[in-house]
């Protein structure tokens, strides 16, 4: 019997737009990109391939110079067609134009039994060349994780609670092999355990419920019970000097397809969603995928926002921008770009908010109803004023606003002492969504543990 | 709509960097952000949509919750005003006579009050914040209908210049700003504000029989053999300080203070929307009706013996609990330091009711003196919580 851990701090944005749960077919995109803006804690990239080269899926594009081990490799084949760049050359996206049928770069495939007796330091080595190391993030910093460290525990999140995620059930099935190959391989690394936790609230999931070697986990409550630091602080939290690892289911399979199959597979299911979508649903593509195609013909206004990933922590990107590394959704939102009078004094039933001030009367509404919501701030930005609303979507034992203000201060000691190891930036994105004041926490979280990180 | 967004848009230039009332800018940004919400939208990264709440909405809901008092204050003080001189009249021509007397002072509270605010925000450029738009409407309750308005405007200037602006405007106060006001004259005009001053006289002469004192001050001057209930019932009316009279509020006092059962709706409205903090409500009260158990049990005195239930419906106390209290900005922060806040705050305004022979309500220093403890409380109940998190690293 697995002990389910409640919460009940937290709040669900029930948004329209949600996909059905059906895979539908579109012929594949002619470019890919490869982001390094995706990758948190890249600092130096450096390219190892010019225009025009060719590459195939699997091949090496980048590293960083801080970590020269970790690989960021090419998603499919072909050739290579853009290099972006930004301001002071900041690079941007290397494109990809590619084949009609994918060439995979070789790899070697390993029977279950060589598997077993694999070292360590080999399977790094593979994990690493073959650009599937980047799905291994660490804790703290939610940085990518350094190949050479023993992390206490590995944690994954058997679900998404965000804004309209996609079903993991639906996403993964027919992977539990590949998912199971890639926890006996990180099973290599750890001192502690590996764990996975799953919504409580949902029917017992059929891809996580047979898989070995795991520690499984339940969970109960409004988003972010889905987060897999929410995760961590109710399991086993993190401490000072602790090293821990995280990954996705996705990040479990695509290793154990490395080592099965031998073969860098970019493939996944992303879900298709939000309020000016006409049709949201699920779609297989592969990692960097151009949108473009996804999106024709199936938005219901012009004046929009795509967001790669959910709408609280995803980014924006153009119409015909490529899907970020670590995504599984696109999210299309009505852009709030016009002024309505009055706007602040209203009441409303349309617009949802954790508050019951004048005139927000979302909360009246029954529990299911789904939110149309725009990208408007809703309000300006004011300084803070303390309402104890924070505390009220964080579900851990901290006390966000000390901690944020903490950080504004630079004041390093105090960071610590007030938990900044144990949160990431989605981990506080509700906290942002609910600000009165409207200040951009996750920014300044992610200042934070900047700041202790250079330190 | 339409005409109004060109207006503005019309006018926007002259405001910017280089047009010609360039130094106002940010005063313009107030209307415009109070006319409309406007079209920002949030950044690229980080959370794409944001709760239909700010800062606005927040302040006005504690304004909202501040009508029924005000209303019958205003009803109050014409209520007092004729039972002095002895007539009796229908509700409305005394309404009218509190209105008359009501309506200048919150216009000089908001003027002078925003007033200053433009001119900080000028002269430090930064957004106007809404908090004025509560503390602008809570001085004018906590004044007596007969106060000067010179007073009321200097009261306020002080109150937002010292209580608030040198500190860094709307968020960064120690101190209340509505309280820091009412301090202000308390200490700065002692003779003005106390005596007869609770009621309106106008040019009338008050009759014989009648006596204005609030009932904190006769349970204060009660000597001797008597009892505070007994001098309650000998008042110059039958029933003029029963505890449903008290309750209801038609008793001088501050403009808004009286009626503990108005400002019960307005706390009801602040709980409701979580807008005010129930636990600090609640803990006030119950420190307050604790510590008149306790004097109840030493009964040293009169006034030490006045059943503890009274404190509760007298005074300022509800007025202070519900909406002086509870300000996000000066009160705890953590919900466990609410608990310990309020509870102080009710404990030391009996304390100083009943012990401080030089003023009769304790509520407005009880509260200053906990905004300067709020933090320290805070401190400790955090430095808890960090102490957790050190003990399950050496584990």
């Amino acid at each position: 019997m697995i002990e389910t851990i409640r919460i009940k701090k937290g709040f669900d944005i029930n948004l329209k737009g949600k996909a059905v749960k059906r895979i539908e077919e579109i012929s594949p995109p002619e470019t890919y990109a490869l982001k390094p803006t995706d990758f948190i804690g890249i600092i130096r990239p450096k390219l190892m391939v010019k225009e025009g080269d060719t590459v195939q899926a699997g091949t090496p594009i980048l590293f960083c110079k801080k970590n020269e081990k970790v690989k960021y490799v090419a998603p499919v084949s072909g050739e290579i067609a853009e290099i972006v760049r930004g301001e002071k050359r900041k690079l941007l996206e290397v494109r990809i134009l590619a084949d009609k049928d994918i060439k995979y770069a070789p790899a070697k495939k390993y029977s279950s039994s060589e598997i077993n007796g694999l070292s360590k330091q080999d399977v790094a080595r593979i994990l690493c060349d073959q650009g599937i190391w980047p799905n291994i993030m660490q804790r703290p910093y939610g940085i990518i994780a350094n190949p050479e460290d023993e992390p206490r525990d590995i944690f994954v999140s058997g679900y998404d609670s965000s804004p309209l995620a996609p079903d993991y059930d639906f996403i993964y099935q027919g992977q539990e092999q590949y998912i199971q190959t890639g926890i006996d391989i990180l099973n290599k690394f750890v001192k502690g355990q590996l764990h996975l936790t799953v919504d409580a609230d949902a029917e017992f999931s059929k891809v996580f419920s047979q898989l070995k070697n795991i520690n499984l986990h339940k969970i109960s409550g409004p988003h972010p019970a889905g987060n897999v630091g929410i995760q961590i602080h109710h399991i086993k939290p993190i401490n000072k000097g602790d090293i821990l690892w995280t990954t996705t289911p996705f990040g479990l399979a695509q290793i154990g397809k490395l080592f099965m199959e031998g073969k860098y597979e970019a493939e996944k299911v992303i879900a298709l969603t939000g309020p000016e979508v006409k049709n949201p649903q699920y779609y297989k593509v592969r990692t960097g995928t151009s949108i473009k195609k996804i999106l024709e013909n199936n938005l219901l206004s012009d004046n929009i926002r795509v967001v790669s990933g959910n709408a609280l922590t995803g980014e924006k990107i153009a119409k015909d921008g490529y899907l970020g590394f670590y995504h599984n959704q696109i999210t299309v939102l009505e852009e709030g770009n016009k002024p309505v009078l009055l706007g602040w004094f209203k009441p409303t039933f349309k617009e949802l908010s954790l508050h019951r001030a004048l005139g927000l009367l979302s909360f009246l509404n029954p529990k299911k109803t789904e939110y149309n919501l725009n990208t408007n701030t809703r309000g300006d930005k004011r300084a803070f004023v303390l309402s104890g609303v924070f505390e009220k979507v964080l579900p851990m034992d901290i006390y966000p606003t000390n901690l944020f203000k903490a950080i504004i201060t630079e004041d390093y000691d105090e960071m610590e002492a007030l938990g900044i190891y144990e949160v990431i930036e989605e981990d506080v994105a509700l906290c942002e969504f609910v600000d009165v004041s409207k200040h951009n926490i996750q920014q300044i979280v992610r200042d934070g543990i900047e700041l202790l990180q250079n330190s | 709509m339409k005409f109004l967004e060109d207006l503005v848009n019309n006018l926007k230039p002259n405001f910017e960097k280089g047009g010609k009332f360039e130094k106002l800018y940010w005063v313009f940004e107030g209307f415009e952000t109070f006319l409309f919400q406007m079209g920002t939208t949030t950044s690229g990264k980080g959370v794409h949509v944001r709760d239909a709440i700010d800062l606005k909405r927040l302040m006005i809901t504690v304004v909202i919750a501040m009508v029924p008092a005000t209303i019958f204050g205003m009803w109050n003080v014409g209520h007092q005003h004729f039972l002095a001189i002895g007539q009796e009249v229908g509700f409305w021509l005394k309404f009218w006579i509190g209105f008359k007397l009501v309506l200048p002072i919150i216009i000089v509270s908001y003027a002078v009050g925003l007033g200053i605010e433009f001119i900080f925000t000028s002269i430090k450029k930064h957004p106007i914040a809404e908090g004025f738009l509560v503390t602008g409407m809570l001085i004018p309750l906590v004044v007596p209908p007969t106060i000067p308005l010179w007073q009321v405007a200097l009261a306020t200037a002080f109150a937002v210049i010292i209580g608030k602006e040198v500190f860094g405007g709307t968020g960064m106060n120690i101190f209340n700003v509505a309280l820091t006001a009412r301090a202000f004259l308390y200490f700065a005009y002692p003779q003005e504000i106390s005596g007869e001053i609770w009621t309106y006289f106008g040019d009338q002469v008050p009759i014989d029989s009648y006596s204005g004192a609030t009932a904190l001050a006769v349970a204060a001057a009660t000597e001797g053999s008597s009892t505070v209930l007994g001098d309650f019932a000998n008042a110059w009316q039958e029933g003029f300080y029963s505890l449903k009279n008290l309750f209801i509020g038609a008793v001088p006092g501050s403009i808004g203070e009286t009626s503990t059962f108005m400002i019960l709706i307005g706390a009801v409205i602040l709980w409701l929307t979580r807008v005010g903090s129930g636990k600090i409500m609640f803990s006030v009260f119950v420190g307050a009706y604790i510590m008149g158990l306790i004097f109840n049990f030493f009964g040293a005195n009169p006034y030490m013996e006045m059943p503890a239930h009274y404190h509760l419906v007298t005074g300022g106390l509800a007025f202070g609990a519900v909406f002086m209290a509870t300000d996000p900005v000066t009160a705890t922060q953590t919900e466990t330091g609410k608990w310990i806040y309020g509870f102080f705050i009710g404990i030391l305004t009996v304390l100083i009711r009943v012990l401080n022979p030089a003023y009769p309500e304790g509520i407005m220093l009880a509260i200053l003196l906990m905004n300067t403890f709020a933090p320290l409380i805070d401190f400790y109940i955090v430095k808890a919580n960090k102490k957790r998190r050190l003990q399950r690293a050496t584990v």
